[in-house]
């Protein structure tokens, strides 16, 4: 049994990586994944972790797989995404939800367009999906760095986050002399991109999100108040960063994938058996 | 209206959303320890004043002047949709919240400053409720939570947005007569409400909205002028020339 359980980890230095790579993801983006779903901001999420691609694909198409390239050229379309889609909502019809999925498709179109023209199609399973497996130490340093950046400023601000959420016109009137609270939209999404640009190496793009959000998911049929969910969906999520790398070591499955289907399938357990709010308490009630 | 000394004062005020202006060339005064109501029909541009005056809205056009004494003085109460209810919080963290202009982000929540809350919870009425999450409380004990939240934050100038709508009869009791202690304090109160019985018989004053300020001034008078009448379509209140001010 504990051949099963350990020995991959023990014996291969890559999957030792890997696992340091997503416990650390892990730990770092689920606090975030929490408190963009209480915020109903996945959608957004989610289109903005597809829209990284076209940056990511042409610091590819300049410079190779080289990690800081693609790391800054994530960075910058992410910005110019966000800025487009707060500029398409402020002058036209368009809610928030819709300019960004106009914003994301059309990301995905070029960024997969980019790929295309210089690569074949290993480059861009690899860059969708991203390859765990492949880690090396610069890129573990640059989970590390956004994951400890990620904690420290959700630690520092937890008050406020939490008050905005439930509140955010009380904060903008409250919070005045105490810095308001206008920013924190802006704050999230700054730390939103940075953390889905070093999660795109180890989970891809398309992926890239599922450890941030699906934990989250799965806490909030759990918990009842945040101070539970939280480390509750950090739990969820270093389990599934283990198991889902197990998985894909023992069958062969890629292992991104591999550890965003646990988390997936862990919260669609608790969506049907969950103590709040799942399909069990609705029959029970 | 009794303007004297004012806390705070509209000048020609626009907000404008998109094509769509929801208060046009307001002007108007609210003095310190005032009681008013702010009456109108709906798409008045009732609550998108309270927000302007809570500096949440900002005017696409005139000033909003606030007194130096009252700035950062300021307690909003929402309307209760407005507020996700169904956020992760024990009754109890959710009143301790009113506490954020004291502890800000940094100073604890120490054991006596959740007494205070607690308390603050015992006295709208929500004993033995504080661990419950706010999502289990009914409407009436939202609103109460809120008060509570209010109470605790203590400010000088309150601005409630329909504080009792769809609110059962007993606990619009039990928060009247906190807004008449508060009242009683000294502190200046504005309130936005459609119950023209609750605003004759507990507001001393009122303006009267509907995208324009049609009146403003002693609830009485208003009433005798037929500006508030318990008659009023509100759908089809006067153009606002044809109306002055009562001040």
């Amino acid at each position: 049994m504990i051949d099963l359980l350990i020995t991959p980890f023990a014996d291969y230095a890559f999957m030792k990586r890997a696992l340091a790579a997503a416990v650390i993801l892990a730990l770092g983006g689920t606090p975030l994944g929490v408190f963009m779903m209480l915020r109903r901001m996945t959608l957004v999420g989610d289109a903005l972790s597809h829209a990284i691609l076209p940056g990511i694909a042409a610091a590819f198409l300049v410079a190779g797989l080289s990690l800081w390239a693609m790391t800054i050229g994530g960075l910058v379309a992410a910005v110019l995404v966000a800025f487009a889609a707060a500029l398409l909502v402020r002058t036209t019809q368009l809610k928030e939800d819709a300019a960004f999925t106009l914003l994301y498709l059309l990301s995905l179109g070029i960024g997969v367009t980019l790929v295309s023209i210089k690569s074949d199609g290993v480059n861009l399973l690899h860059l969708l999906f991203g390859n765990i497996l492949a880690i090396d130490a610069p890129a573990l340093w640059l989970v590390t760095g956004a994951s400890c950046l990620s904690l420290f400023v959700i630690a520092a601000l937890y008050r406020r986050l939490v008050i905005d959420g439930f509140d955010p016109d009380f904060l903008a009137v409250a919070g005045k002399g105490r810095g308001g609270a206008g920013w924190t939209n802006q704050l999230f999404f700054i730390l939103l991109m940075i953390n889905l640009v070093a999660a795109f190496q180890a989970l891809g793009t398309l992926m890239a999100l599922g450890l941030m959000i699906l934990p989250a998911l799965a806490s909030r049929f759990w918990a009842r108040t945040i101070d539970c969910m939280l480390p509750l969906a950090m739990g969820i999520a270093v389990f599934s960063a283990y198991a889902g790398l197990l998985l894909s070591y023992h069958l062969g499955a890629p292992s991104g994938p591999a550890i965003v289907l646990v988390a997936g399938g862990l919260a669609l357990i608790s969506a049907l058996v969950g103590r709040l709010g799942s399909v069990r308490a609705y029959l029970m009630q | 209206m009794t303007c004297c000394p004012p806390i705070i004062t509209l000048e020609n005020v626009t907000v404008q959303f998109g094509p769509h202006k929801a208060l046009q060339d307001v002007s108007g005064c609210f003095g310190a320890g005032t009681l008013t109501a702010v009456a109108g029909p709906n798409g008045a541009g009732k609550s998108t004043m309270l927000k302007l005056m809570a500096g949440i809205v900002r005017p696409s056009s005139g000033r909003v002047l606030i007194a130096p004494e009252v700035r950062g003085q300021i307690g909003y109460l929402p309307q209760i949709s407005a507020v996700q209810r169904d956020y992760p919080l024990s009754v109890l963290q959710a009143a301790s919240t009113g506490l954020w202009p004291e502890v800000g982000n940094d100073r604890a929540l120490t054991d006596a400053r959740m007494d205070r809350a607690a308390r603050a919870l015992v006295e709208v009425g929500l004993r033995g409720k504080e661990g419950r999450t706010i999502g289990q409380l009914s409407g009436g004990e939202f609103q109460r939570l809120l008060f509570a939240r209010l109470m605790l934050q203590d400010p000088q100038v309150l601005l409630l947005d329909e504080p009792f709508a769809a609110i059962d009869a007993q606990t619009t009791h039990k928060l009247i007569g906190m807004l008449l202690d508060w009242h009683k304090k000294g502190k200046t109160i504005i309130c936005v409400l459609h119950d023209l019985l609750l605003i004759r018989k507990y507001f001393p004053d009122s303006l009267l909205l509907a995208g324009k300020c049609l009146g403003s001034g002693h609830t009485h008078k208003l009433f005798e002028q037929n500006l508030l009448s318990f008659d009023l379509d509100m759908a089809e209140l006067r153009e606002p020339d044809e109306v002055h001010d009562h001040d």
